[in-house]
């Protein structure tokens, strides 16, 4: 599903070199549910933007799903994003005058879907996330979880072969975070490749796989026996 | 443009965003809508200073004598001239085919005008049958100096409106009655009143050959006046009333002996000349009116301007999103453009229309002096309209465009 070698990434200000990426290599299959651990600062962020195509990497070889993804155009990458990717981040960012079920019918809108149809298919993803009866409300007006739900919905509405979360759970308290855990498990089991950036170790013990990020290099890379959330629901 | 489903996606921005799509509409409503008053109120002014020329007719040539400044041909300065009916005669004649209406004056100096017992104010002049139209005058009642009289040296006159008002007691009939002017009577034949209103119409016009006879003119005239042949154009017209002016004086000049560069001796005055100047005055204050405008306009492209800026500023997150969840740059910039361009036109023709209808409600309502019936050029204003409308497009595109190409990641930090 994905293939990194040797990515790096600097950032530079002013007259200061931040180096902080220095050589990523990793491979993820599908269907697997990968946590990129690491404390804040070490460039969890940075990788996990460089796979979603938000950012670029100043060296390093990358493919996803065979496609090799080099030269990024803003219009090739936003395609890219549109066929294969999905986001979820710690911000939510919903577009605040849409509400929840416009929101999640958005991606569906550049992937060109006529309106009635979208609007079918997000009620169905709202529904999968417990939250039919919210489909009218805005963004304003929900919790902090359901806010995170509305978004991983959205994610999921555009039908992503891998989808990338940013510190999903790190706006939320421990209960909403395992509630949302749980949907992001289920989203795994039902065959969905996902990649989880957190530091907190609760989290990350809740994916198959860990991979600890020091640095700007991969530390250590472990298979862990999986925490179900639901345990703690 | 007629993806219908980006017409929905816009609709749903804009009415989720009224504030926003107000103050943009506000700005571009109210630019116009000053912009067509203004324009209206240049052309109210134009108008109004035509109309401060019907007073006389437009063409309206008028010619008066001083003394002499200059010495010519051994004659000293300081010699009166006295225009005579052979001069009046000779210009009547030799310019017959380019005159439409002529009259000599004579003004009856030093008599008593009489109605009854009472004793009246007004001067009496001498005057020939075509001079209604060379003063646009219209009868009220009775007839004007006709040829008949002139021939017969009749012993009529012609009051004023102003005149019956002020010295015939109500229910009197002016008509028919006597005025009595230093002992002989003159029979009342019409009344006459004037296009330039009661400051012209302190006038008691006699026949000019009754005038001369009666009072001592021998054949002495004060003035000539004429109006000339309508032409095809205004320049035209004044062209060839400047030429028969020009004409006029050497004639009289010769004819009285008169030194060609004596500046006072014989005077020509030519209304068209004045309405040229006057029409240039108009020409300049339009001018004034569109310059406020344009400045105006200006104001409000920039106004459009800065309100994309900050909307697209405003946005920045929100394009972030959307390119996060595939939009492409040129997509986002399409949305942002499509609906300025909705929100500037909707609201420019409101603000055309509203100005407009303004205009032509109040418009032929208002007449204070030299402002006469403000209104506009549909298709002057239209163009602003459009011109507005391609500004804010042009205003909003480059941000739109910036913001679109933001690398994705930055717009997202963006707060
Ligand atoms: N756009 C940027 N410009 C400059 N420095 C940045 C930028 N983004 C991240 N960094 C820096 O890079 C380092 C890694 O950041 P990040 O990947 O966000 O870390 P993490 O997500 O692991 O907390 C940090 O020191 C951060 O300050
Ligand atoms: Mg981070």
């Amino acid at each position: 599903m994905i293939e990194i070698k040797d990515l790096h990434k600097s950032y530079t200000m002013g007259s200061n070199v931040l180096h902080v990426l220095k050589g990523i290599n990793f491979k993820a299959e599908d269907g697997e549910l990968v946590a990129i651990m690491g404390s804040s600062g070490s460039g969890k962020s940075t990788l996990l933007n460089i796979l979603g195509m938000l950012d670029e990497a100043d060296s390093g070889e990358y493919t996803l799903d065979g496609v090799p993804i080099r030269d990024l155009t803003e219009t090739k990458a936003a395609k890219y994003r549109n066929k294969f990717l999905g986001f979820v981040f710690q911000s939510f960012n919903l577009i605040n005058y849409k509400n929840a079920l416009e929101n999640v019918a958005l991606p569906l809108y550049y992937q060109r879907m006529p309106r009635k149809e979208r609007h079918d298919k997000a009620m169905k993803y709202l529904e999968q996330v417990g939250l039919k009866e919210w489909a009218h409300h805005l963004p304003s007006e929900l919790s902090g979880g359901q806010k995170q739900r509305v978004a991983i919905a959205r994610a999921m509405a555009a039908e992503p072969k891998l989808l990338l979360a940013d510190e999903p759970t790190g706006a939320l308290d421990s209960t909403t975070s395992y509630e949302v855990m749980d949907l992001i498990q289920k989203i795994n089991d039902a065959g969905n490749t996902i990649l989880v950036v957190t530091h907190e170790e609760d989290i990350a013990h809740m994916c198959k796989r860990i991979i600890h990020l020091r640095d700007g290099v991969i530390v250590k890379d472990e298979k862990v026996e999986q925490v179900r959330a639901s345990a703690y629901v | 443009m007629f993806d219908i489903e980006r017409w929905q996606e816009i609709f749903d921005t804009i009415r989720k965003n009224k504030l926003r799509t107000f103050l943009t509409g506000l700005s571009v409503a109210s630019g116009i809508f000053i912009l067509v008053i203004l324009l209206g109120f240049g052309q109210g002014m134009q108008n109004g200073i035509a109309k401060e020329f019907a007073s006389d007719a437009s063409n309206r040539i008028w010619v008066w004598t001083q003394v002499t400044t200059k010495e010519y041909k051994g004659l000293n300065p300081g010699r009166p001239i006295a225009l005579k009916n052979e001069n009046y005669q000779y210009v009547t004649q030799q310019f017959a085919r380019q005159l439409e209406d002529r009259s000599p004056v004579f003004r009856v100096r030093d008599v008593v005008v009489n109605y009854k017992k009472e004793t009246l104010g007004y001067s009496v002049q001498g005057i020939g049958s075509d001079y209604q139209f060379i003063e646009n005058q219209f009868l009220s009642q009775g007839r004007y100096i006709n040829p008949k009289d002139e021939q017969n040296t009749a012993k009529v006159v012609l009051v004023s409106n102003k005149i019956k008002k002020e010295v015939f007691p109500e229910g009197v009939d002016p008509l028919g009655e006597y005025l009595d002017i230093s002992g002989i009577k003159f029979q009342i034949i019409g009344i006459y009143g004037d296009q330039g209103g009661e400051r012209e119409e302190d006038r008691i016009f006699i026949p000019v050959t009754t005038a001369q006879k009666v009072f001592n003119g021998a054949n002495r005239v004060d003035n000539l006046s004429f109006t000339l042949q309508p032409a095809a154009s205004f320049d035209e017209a004044v062209d060839a009333s400047m030429k028969f002016t020009e004409d006029l004086k050497t004639y009289l000049r010769e004819a009285h002996t008169v030194a060609p560069d004596d500046p006072s001796a014989i005077n020509v005055f030519n209304t068209l000349e004045e309405a040229r100047r006057y029409y240039g005055l108009t020409g300049n204050i339009r001018l004034f009116f569109w310059f406020v405008g344009i400045c105006t306009i200006i104001a409000g492209v920039v106004g459009v301007s800065n309100i994309m800026l900050i909307v697209v500023k405003e946005r920045t997150r929100e394009i972030g999103i959307r390119k996060a969840l595939g939009a492409r740059p040129w997509g986002v910039v399409g949305m942002i453009l499509h609906e300025a361009i909705f929100i500037t036109a909707i609201s420019g023709f409101t603000g055309l229309i509203l100005s407009m209808g303004l205009l032509e409600l109040i418009g032929p309502h208002v007449e204070v002096d030299y402002i006469v019936n403000p209104s506009v050029n549909f298709n002057v204003a239209l163009s602003t309209v459009f011109l507005l409308i391609i500004a804010g497009a042009v205003a909003g595109f480059f941000p739109a465009w910036r913001a679109a190409n933001i690398h994705t990641i930055d717009a997202l930090r963006d707060e």
